[in-house]
């Protein structure tokens, strides 16, 4: 017998000019489907007027970020079993320092505009995946092939990150992780893009964005890494060997 | 003199790959989206970029489609795609009763083969099942669904196209005389209803085509076939691991990212809304797919859904050609200024917004010629950078 819970799914709701207020469904779920399938049924059952980011209900694609009781989640693989309990209420929001379009859903143009100017890598070779898992000894030919890259460009990082929300030209976690990946070695023009005001320096260490990473980047060590490959690229520099 | 406007309803991949090819053969386009890009069955997608070695033996139409269009995307968008092959395996006896006519298809189809001793497809693919008696090798692969759609979509925004998500179609404008010259809308992110004029409406809403049709009387061209995918939390395999056999359930796993991806079965629906995920559904994708990776019984579940096929023509479920149909409206039930696109499947969307951009052009009287299969796509974040 599939296990039933009841619970209230308490919704961040605003349209246009409205300022934000929640909206409660009460709902039947199965403790073991996900917040997001909790998220479409109230869409599709409850009410049409919702609107939120989804597609690939896997944790390819990263649309689905939500808060999920006041913390980030990629909400298509975040059980309900994992964030409440029957009888309570989950309450579900917008993913902060990103305009909210309407209801759940948040424009993510400025943080893929950031994406885009570090040259993040949308595939790589499968031998320059940090970890593989399960570990594997992979056939040597396999060097050639290529695998999507770790960040889902998700936001969940952008949205926990306390930097973030004080200054929007930040370039932040993912963007800052994405260039850590690429290498100032690989493209040069990288290290005037980080080593400013609003790049590499500007973390404060709060390693908020490695905590609600959904796929395994640890944006927060990839900054503290990739502030080595400043200092280096700077003092390669001073001694003429860039 | 001005451009002609298309509407095109729905940005799933039909709707952004013909966004794309009309904006390219000068369209003012305007494509229209109840919710973000790619929340249907597009976003659901398997993933898997077919060879076509699948559909050869039973459907060589299908499958000559796919192996043509899966050259022409890893060309034009490799972005998206993880380009590392197939196998198509066999377990058991009845599997290599399969192989004689599957090798006979493919060469019929132009699908490259080759053929692998079990010992050679372990050492390639060291976590398929060790009772592996054949193998083939085949030029399968993988692809992001979000972002395959979102570089059809960027390049058309970067020529001109404009899309208006969470934008929900209520009705079809007629000049009162049965022909379509428009469509209201509500956007549902200021809750304002609208009436948008155009010299054409694309009715590219796949499994929800009837939907739209049912709007000009017409019934549904299509049947929603909705099928489970489950993902789990290990990358096993390097290449899209295939059943060598007839298709059947849950006898494709594909590698993304970290993951692997179990699908699927194939079931008749008459909602496409929201088709909910069932434990006998899950369990035969855990039993099957764990015939080809036995290690995916000691992995976790990373993603349970349900995906629902836009399938076109007679029968149901599997024997339903996977091959998509364009309708011009005004040839089949004299209704001018509709046509609709369904059917097909991902690897073919840039097959099928060809066809409807020439049906588009024909009834428009432009002559442009299609140039996607040559037009490489830009950066898919393009969608999200430039403006509206």
């Amino acid at each position: 017998m599939t296990e039933k819970w009841n619970i209230t799914l308490r919704v961040s709701r605003q349209k246009d000019t409205e300022n934000q207020h929640f909206d409660d469904f009460k709902m039947e779920v199965n403790p073991d489907e996900y917040v997001l399938d909790a998220v479409e049924r109230v869409w599709a059952f409850m009410d049409r007027t919702l609107c939120y980011r989804h597609a690939c209900h896997h944790s390819t694609c990263g649309a689905c970020g939500m808060r999920v009781n006041g913390v980030e989640k990629l909400t298509c693989i975040t059980p309900i079993r994992a964030v409440t309990s029957n009888g309570a209420t989950l309450k579900v929001e917008p993913l902060r320092n990103f305009p909210v379009v309407s209801d759940l859903a948040v424009d993510m143009g400025a943080f893929y505009r950031k994406m885009e100017v570090v040259s993040a890598r949308a595939v790589l070779p499968i031998t320059e995946a940090e970890i593989e898992n399960p570990a594997t000894n992979w056939p040597q030919n396999d060097a050639q092939f290529l695998r999507l890259s770790d960040c889902l460009e998700c936001g969940l990082c952008i949205s926990a990150c306390p930097v973030a929300a004080t200054s929007p030209e930040y370039l932040g976690p993912a963007p800052l992780a994405a260039a850590q990946d690429v290498g100032i070695h690989r493209n040069p023009e990288l290290l005037g893009i980080v080593d400013c005001e609003d790049g590499v320096w500007r973390c404060h260490s709060a390693f908020e964005c490695t905590a609600v990473c959904p796929s395994f980047v640890d944006p927060a060590r990839r900054i503290m890494a990739l502030r080595t490959q400043v200092i280096g690229a700077k003092l390669g520099k001073l001694f003429g060997k860039a | 003199m001005t451009k002609p406007h298309a509407i095109i309803i729905g940005a799933g991949f039909t709707g952004v790959a013909t966004a794309h090819d009309l904006a390219l053969r000068g369209f003012d386009v305007t494509v229209v989206e109840r919710g973000d890009i790619c929340n249907g069955t597009s976003g659901r997608t398997h993933g898997l970029l077919h060879s076509g070695g699948r559909y050869a033996v039973k459907d060589k139409e299908s499958a000559i489609e796919c192996i043509d269009e899966n050259t022409i995307l890893r060309k034009i968008v490799p972005q998206v795609i993880e380009p590392n092959g197939g196998l198509f395996i066999a377990i058991e006896e009845g599997d290599l009763a399969y192989a004689e006519q599957f090798i006979e298809s493919c060469e019929e189809c132009h699908i490259q083969l080759d053929e692998l001793t079990p010992q050679q497809a372990l050492k390639l693919e060291p976590n398929i099942n060790p009772k592996v008696l054949s193998a083939f090798i085949i030029p399968d692969g993988t692809f992001d669904p979000l972002r395959l759609a979102l570089a059809f979509a960027g390049t058309a925004k970067h020529n001109g196209a404009k899309f208006r998500t969470y934008t929900e179609v209520q009705g079809l404008l007629t000049d009162g005389k049965g022909t379509v010259t428009g469509i209201k809308v509500l956007d549902r992110a200021s809750n304002k209803s609208q009436e948008l004029h155009a010299d054409v409406v694309v009715n590219a809403t796949g499994a929800w085509a009837g939907q739209i049709t049912g709007m000009a009387g017409l019934d549904a061209p299509v049947k929603p076939t909705p099928g489970i995918m489950v993902a789990y939390d290990q990358r096993f395999v390097q290449r899209a691991i295939n059943r060598l056999n007839v298709p059947g359930d849950g006898d494709i796993v594909l590698p993304q990212r970290r993951m692997v991806v179990v699908g699927t079965t194939s079931f008749d629906a008459e909602n496409p809304d929201y088709i909910p995920v069932t434990d006998e559904q899950i369990k035969i994708m855990l039993d099957r797919g764990s015939e080809l990776i036995p290690g995916i019984r000691n992995a976790k579940p990373r993603g349970i859904y349900m995906a629902t096929r836009p399938l076109v023509g007679g029968g149901s479920g599997r024997s339903i050609a996977r091959t998509f149909k364009c309708y011009d409206h005004k040839e089949t039930h004299g209704i001018d200024g509709l046509v609709t696109i369904t059917g097909g499947k991902a690897t073919t969307l840039r097959a099928m917004a060809e066809k409807t951009a020439d049906v588009v052009c024909a009834k428009l009287g432009v002559t442009t010629a299609c140039v996607t299969k040559e037009t490489p796509l830009l950066s898919y974040r393009q969608y999200y950078t430039i403006p509206n």
